[in-house]
């Protein structure tokens, strides 16, 4: 069972993320995590999934994806040469003094940036892979943390190659 | 200027809707005052649910794309079970509902109900329309969706403002343009010349064939296939008569109802050629031990299906129909050992199907007389239970599309109201709805349909007093105890006689052909009530979860491998 990420591009239209999300739960599919946004053409929106399972049940994933009229296009690129990052806003406890230097110093180690400081937290950015994430996750839940957004992963296809080439 | 009502009526008749199945109310009230005049005949059924099945035989029976409509809220959600039913067997409809005004989605408005978010699981697509403007190219993607590719329901709900709204209609419309949906009916050349070669080299082929062949109309090229290569043949319930029942390649239908004769040359086979089949629970029984000894070539429209239950070792997406006549130019001639022919005789000769003549009136041996006075003909529309395993196994088909009944879902109910809509569409055939007296109950009150327009479908209830199947699955897995399957005496002839229909009861079995006879001759509707003996059970049957080979008959159960 190892992790997938599909790239998927859908009509951008109401209602499209719960045809695609509603499938997943439908067939038993479960997502790790799940992004969407706009892309470069303005009436598609690009959703990428990540979803574990072995190839024949990530083989079946796509084909029902494809059935959707509203998908367009479904790649699985884990077997490519892809990049991928994610980005996390996490509120540390860090009162002024030793703890706040503390959080600071392992910011700056993940060059993570800091984005809002108050008299008793810290918001800090950071962007990497999701080991990456997790890393700093776990060396800031030592000074508390208060709360922690990610946005899920996202990908893209190393050199000129995009989803749309076959 | 145009109204969206009567975009609706332009855009129907485009597509060529002759008659649609439907149920006034409150948003619609617009759609039907342009109905009072418009060329589109409308049938009032009495019942939502009715309206989708019947639209829903209608498109069986034809072929072509059947149409209903239905209310908000209670109306839309009446329709659910329907397209259910249409989705799983890939039947094409388009279901028009009627919606609050948009100003008001999301209000809990009265009569409000998320139709399109109810549906999306069970249709092949749908469309909530927010932009008058946008109305004629959905009707025209809708019906294109529904009646390609893999075929399907599509649901258009529809605010009441957009109804009432105007726009140019005159406006061209483009083509039809969805970027994600390209249906592939050509074959791929190079997998059908492999799936010519493993035919070549097999010694006990066989073809498992479905409702893919009936809705691709390839019925004509998989007979022809069939006797080129003399490769025997067994359908699933869905693709009864698409090979007519005495070509002696026809071993009959497969799986949890199927003849032995075919479950045990699935069994014994060395290479299945599946068409337009899904591996179905039903068919396959245990699914490792389903084909055990079979290389597998898989042919359907719907790439999602090839893989999905069971692993191929040929997989061809393409229509039926198109890649079986590739298939026939690639193939020499013969396939397989005389001697897996001479197996396959003697199983038939060994295992026929069993009638009882006991002088008293089994359900089979209605079944048997109604092909026989129908030679085979006319229009079958079952409901769900023994009545349409009976059916199945012991009419003659000798077409496509005179076998209708919900495979899928398994829908009590639908068979009446199916019915109405294979009349409507074959009106010069006899149409037979064979009912259990549990499902028939279940859409009864479309006996007002039929009585109103006089719509001579022929009702023949095989009244067991008992909701059958499941009194069956009591009495040979929950120790005969028969909780809740137990129906009271229902006169039926004298409900139908409330409607003005004429009926008869019959409980001898030396009265069943006449009472056939009398509902032939009769002009409208006709119902017969046929009292059966209560406890017949359909065999042979293969119980749930077990390898098809494993099948029990009446009073034994064998465990036999096909050879």
């Amino acid at each position: 069972m190892t992790s997938h990420i599909l790239s998927v591009l859908v009509e951008n239209r109401s209602g499209v993320l719960s045809r695609v999300s509603g499938l997943f739960s439908r067939r038993g599919f479960n997502i790790e995590s799940l992004a969407v946004g706009t892309c470069e053409e303005k009436d598609l929106s690009r959703i990428t999934i990540v979803v574990k399972g072995d190839d024949a049940h990530i083989e079946q994933v796509k084909k029902q994806l494809n059935k959707l009229i509203d998908v367009v296009t479904v790649r699985d690129i884990t077997y490519q040469d892809f990049v991928e990052r994610e980005l996390a806003l996490i509120k540390v406890h860090a009162e002024q003094g030793e703890a706040r230097s503390g959080v600071i110093q392992i910011a700056d180690l993940f060059r993570a940036k800091i984005i809002d400081v108050g008299q008793m937290s810290v918001v800090l950015e950071v962007t990497g892979d999701s080991d990456k994430i997790d890393a700093i996750e776990n060396l800031l839940r030592d000074y508390g943390i208060c709360e922690l957004v990610r946005t899920g992963r996202i990908a893209l296809q190393r050199g000129p190659k995009t989803i749309s080439d076959r | 200027m145009t109204n969206g009502a009567q975009i609706l009526i332009k855009a129907l008749i485009e597509e060529g809707v002759e008659t649609i199945f439907g149920y006034p109310g409150g948003v619609v009230l617009p759609l039907y005052d342009e109905l009072y005049n418009a060329p589109i005949r409308h049938i009032l059924v009495r019942h939502e649910q009715a309206a989708i099945h019947a639209a829903d035989g209608f498109a069986r029976a034809s072929g072509k794309v059947g149409v209903c409509l239905a209310t908000s809220g209670p109306g839309a959600c009446n329709l659910v079970s329907g397209l259910a039913t249409a989705y799983m067997d890939s039947v094409p409809v388009v279901a028009f509902t009627g919606q609050v005004p948009t100003g008001l989605l999301g209000n809990d408005a009265f009569q409000e109900s998320d139709i399109t978010g109810i549906t999306l699981p069970i249709t092949k697509h749908n469309y909530l329309v927010q932009d008058v403007a946008d109305l004629r190219r959905i009707i025209k993607e809708a019906f294109y969706i529904a009646g390609t590719g893999r075929k399907g329901p599509v649901l258009i709900d529809l605010p009441k403002d957009i109804l009432t709204a105007d726009v140019e209609f005159d406006k061209p419309i483009s083509e039809i343009n969805l970027r994600g949906y390209r249906p592939c009916y050509e074959g791929h050349k190079r997998q059908i010349e492999r799936a010519a070669d493993l035919i070549a080299e097999s010694r006990r082929p066989i073809l498992y064939v479905g409702g893919g062949i009936i809705s691709s109309e390839a019925s004509g090229e998989l007979v022809a296939f069939a006797q080129k290569t003399q490769i025997p043949i067994t359908t699933t319930l869905m693709g009864l008569g698409c090979i007519p029942a005495d070509n002696p390649l026809f071993l009959g239908m497969l799986g949890m109802h199927g003849t032995r004769t075919a479950n045990y040359a699935i069994t014994g086979a060395d290479l299945l050629i599946a068409i337009g089949v899904r591996f179905d629970d039903r068919v396959t029984g245990k699914i490792n031990e389903f084909a055990p000894n079979a290389r597998i070539i898989h042919v359907d429209i719907d790439p999602a299906e090839i893989g999905k239950n069971k692993v191929v070792d040929l997989p061809i997406v393409g229509d039926a129909r198109s890649v079986l006549a590739g298939l026939i130019e690639k193939v020499t001639g013969i396939s397989g050992d005389e001697k897996w022919r001479d197996q396959i005789r003697a199983w038939q000769n060994e295992y026929p199907l069993i009638s009882c003549n006991d002088g008293r009136l089994h359900p089979q041996f209605v079944i048997q007389t109604l092909s026989r006075v129908l030679n085979g003909g006319g229009i079958i529309v079952t409901e769900v239970g023994q009545n349409q395993m009976w059916a199945a196994q012991y009419y003659r088909f000798t077409r496509p599309r005179q076998w209708i009944s919900s495979g899928g879902l398994g829908t009590m109910g639908f068979g009446f109201p199916a019915g109405m809509g294979a009349h409507i569409a074959c009106p010069d055939e006899p149409v037979f709805v064979i009912a259990g007296d549990g499902s028939f109950q279940m859409n009864i009150q479309e006996l007002g349909t039929v009585a109103q327009y006089n719509i001579p479908v022929k009702i023949c209830i095989i009244n067991n007093q008992y909701l059958g199947m499941v009194r069956q699955w009591q009495e040979l897995f929950y120790e005969k105890r028969y909780s809740y399957t137990e129906l009271p005496d229902v006169n039926f002839v004298g409900i139908a006689n409330a409607y003005g229909i004429e009926g008869i009861k019959v409980t001898n079995p030396d009265n069943v052909e006449a009472a056939i006879r009398t509902a032939l001759a009769t002009d409208g509707p006709f119902l017969i009530d046929f009292r059966v003996e209560r406890e017949e059970n359909v065999f042979p049957m293969v119980p749930a979860g077990c390898a098809i080979c494993e099948m029990m008959d009446e009073g034994l159960t064998h465990e036999e491998e096909g050879k």
